[in-house]
């Protein structure tokens, strides 16, 4: 016993400063996958944070330029910031044009969407779901680039064969183009939500003697809504920022009308003709960009954050 | 655009055979060219023969503009800026400033060439009155018969190129002189494909451009001959060079910063664009010079003859043909 003593003491002398030393280890690493998870999260605040600095002071700087007024800006309908005898800085005629193409792409894309969500989720058997819900995202997939050549190449001479007044470059195209670009954003979000009611409203509907229809539109639609209404708010969201198909398809001719066939700019279109190398670095067309960006920014932002509000304030919750 | 691949391809050959000098495989290093998108069409040609003759140096050639591509030269940023405007006073002063001495070199004529669609059956053709008319600021001219009531009623839809493009500069400069200013009410882009789409698309369109991109659309836009004074001409190669196109030939330049021209590949690019601009410049849709200038711009070249011969010493622009005012 005795000679075995200290050999004890030994191991647990040992295992106990293993231990002790893996703990420490142990520790460190996971403060460093702290730091580290920590450090990945922060870039988008960091981004975001940056990205707000930076519009704020370059439209600061823009307003302060002398050929520009801020009441101007806000209250002007007329956009002509590279040519004529006097430049004229009045945003409504860029946000008349990006909301005019914003409301043809919510016409078909808040419809078909919810549409195709409905009957996705309530309809469809598991066969053809699976065969929907892959195509679907490959249209989320297909670059925008394509979708303007699309715009360009189909749909824009497919307008003019029927509607003989249309311009080439048009906001109806465009408008159908970002439509249908953002059918799966509406679709797959409202799917989700439609999904996630209970199966036992369904069967308290069924129970009461209503159809499949009544059931679908009458039980599960309303409660599935807050979700539905956020998918819709998101979509066009990314209808107002969607810049390469407007780029291509919608025209470079700022002005202020509710014509879906004629010409007309959005505010994405605006930075990239003068982020392209059209002008000056320093000059006030080069600034008024910012402002631009800036009004755009705010305009999604508030579209997001009245999102986050519905989805929260009219949250069905079951137990 | 296959087409004029064709061209360029077959034209290489015949450069080949004809090379007077031997191709350096081994030769490296870059050459960056940015500028003009006019001028674009021809220093892409030549970039691309050039780059079987020494396969190892990197031709990038951007399109910002004139102006945007003097901005760049200014800052140092590239070898060659191509031009399809003389350097303006103002850049010129840039350059000054930031120690860049430059060789001026034209390497073709262009026709600025005013487009409309081929619907359009009325016009045939404009005079610069009719120009001023349709796009000066201020001009009540909408639709076609504002210029003429035997015209129809459709709405007259501009496009133009860029502002910052040296096509632009040359337009304005004609049509609006020194004071005044072109309408806002137009479609602007710097690709000048766009500008081909948007009047082949729009029965009542109108727009300009460089002769090439006329030449490559031929099936799709009709041009106008423009009234120079004395009788209606159409911008072809002939009247192009003879300057009876007026107003609106115009020559084209690349300038090459001094110190970059000391670079072996640099240097070696711009005696291989010089001896085969002319060439190039007729394959891709342009005008090329008369030999003997071409003769005066490799002297030039050779001598290093820095500066601009299109400002005079106040930096007023000097006016005149380009064979009576480049040495």
């Amino acid at each position: 016993m005795t000679g075995k003593e200290p050999s004890t003491t030994l191991c647990s002398n040992t295992s106990h400063q293993r231990g002790g030393r893996y703990l420490i280890w142990k520790k460190l690493i996971d403060r460093f996958a702290r730091t580290v998870l920590g450090c990945a999260a922060s870039v988008s605040i960091f981004t975001m944070v940056a990205i707000v600095i930076v519009l704020g002071t370059e439209t600061y700087s823009f307003f302060q330029l002398e050929e520009v007024s801020v009441s101007d800006f806000f209250l002007g309908t007329e956009w002509s910031p590279l040519l004529g005898a006097q430049k004229h800085f009045g945003i409504w005629p860029l946000i008349c044009g990006t909301l005019l193409v914003t409301l043809v792409a919510s016409l078909i894309s808040i419809p078909l969407g919810v549409i195709s969500a409905i009957f996705l989720a309530e309809y469809a058997p598991p066969i053809v779901r699976n065969f929907f819900k892959p195509m679907l995202e490959i249209l989320a997939g297909v670059p925008t680039v394509v979708y303007g050549f699309f715009a360009l190449t189909v749909i824009t001479p497919a307008l003019q064969s029927i509607w003989s007044g249309i311009d080439f470059y048009n906001a109806l195209s465009a408008g159908l183009a970002v439509g249908i670009m953002c059918i799966p954003i509406v679709c797959s979000i409202s799917e989700d939500t439609i999904r996630s009611v209970p199966n036992s409203l369904r069967e308290g509907a069924y129970a009461l003697g209503g159809t499949k229809l009544d059931t679908s539109l009458k039980v599960v639609f309303p409660s599935a809504l807050s979700g539905i209404v956020s998918a819709c708010l998101l979509s066009i969201a990314r209808a107002i920022g969607e810049t390469m198909i407007v780029a291509l398809a919608a025209g470079n001719l700022a002005q202020l009308t509710l014509n879906p066939g004629a010409q007309v700019q959005t505010m994405t279109a605006y930075m990239v003709q003068i982020f392209l190398g059209d002008t000056d670095a320093i000059g006030v067309e080069y600034k008024s960009s910012y402002a631009v960006a800036a009004t755009l920014f705010v305009m999604t932002l508030s579209l997001t954050l009245i999102g986050a509000i519905v989805t929260k304030r009219y949250k069905e919750v079951y137990n | 655009m296959f087409n004029k691949f064709l061209q360029v391809s077959s034209l290489s050959l015949m450069i080949l055979a004809g090379a007077t000098y031997a191709s350096d495989s081994k030769m490296t290093g870059t050459v960056k060219v940015d500028g003009s998108s006019t001028v674009y069409p021809i220093t892409e040609a030549v970039a691309e023969e050039f780059a079987e003759d020494a396969p190892r140096v990197r031709v990038t050639v951007g399109i910002s503009g004139t102006g945007g591509g003097f901005k760049r030269f200014a800052a140092g940023e590239i070898d060659i800026s191509d031009a399809s405007r003389p350097i303006k006073a103002k850049e010129q002063k840039l350059c000054e400033e930031a120690g860049i001495d430059f060789i001026e070199i034209p390497i073709a004529y262009d026709g600025l060439t005013i487009v409309v669609n081929k619907e359009n059956t009325w016009c045939d053709a404009l005079t610069v009155d009719h120009l001023k008319s349709i796009f000066l600021d201020g001009s009540e001219t909408k639709k076609w018969k504002d210029l003429n009531p035997e015209w129809p009623d459709i709405e007259i839809k501009k496009f133009s190129p860029g502002t910052d493009s040296g096509t632009f500069d040359y337009f304005k400069e004609v049509v609006a002189g020194k004071t005044g200013a072109i309408r806002s009410d137009m479609s602007v882009s710097e690709d000048d494909n766009v500008l081909v789409k948007g009047v082949s698309g729009n029965k009542g369109a109108i727009g300009f451009f460089g002769c090439a991109y006329y030449f490559e659309n031929k099936d799709k836009l009709k041009a106008l001959p423009i009234h120079n004074g004395t009788s209606n001409v159409m911008p072809t190669s002939k009247t192009i060079e003879s300057g009876e196109y007026a107003p609106f030939s115009r020559p084209l330049f690349i300038y090459v910063n001094k110190a970059s021209a000391s670079k072996k590949a640099v240097d070696y690019f711009v005696n291989y664009y010089l001896e085969n601009a002319g060439e190039m410049a007729n394959a891709v849709g342009y005008v090329s010079l008369p030999k003997e200038l071409y003769e005066r711009s490799q002297n030039n070249y050779k001598n290093l003859r820095t500066g601009t011969q299109f400002l005079d010493a106040e930096g007023e622009k000097v006016i005149g043909a380009l064979a009576t005012v480049y040495e």
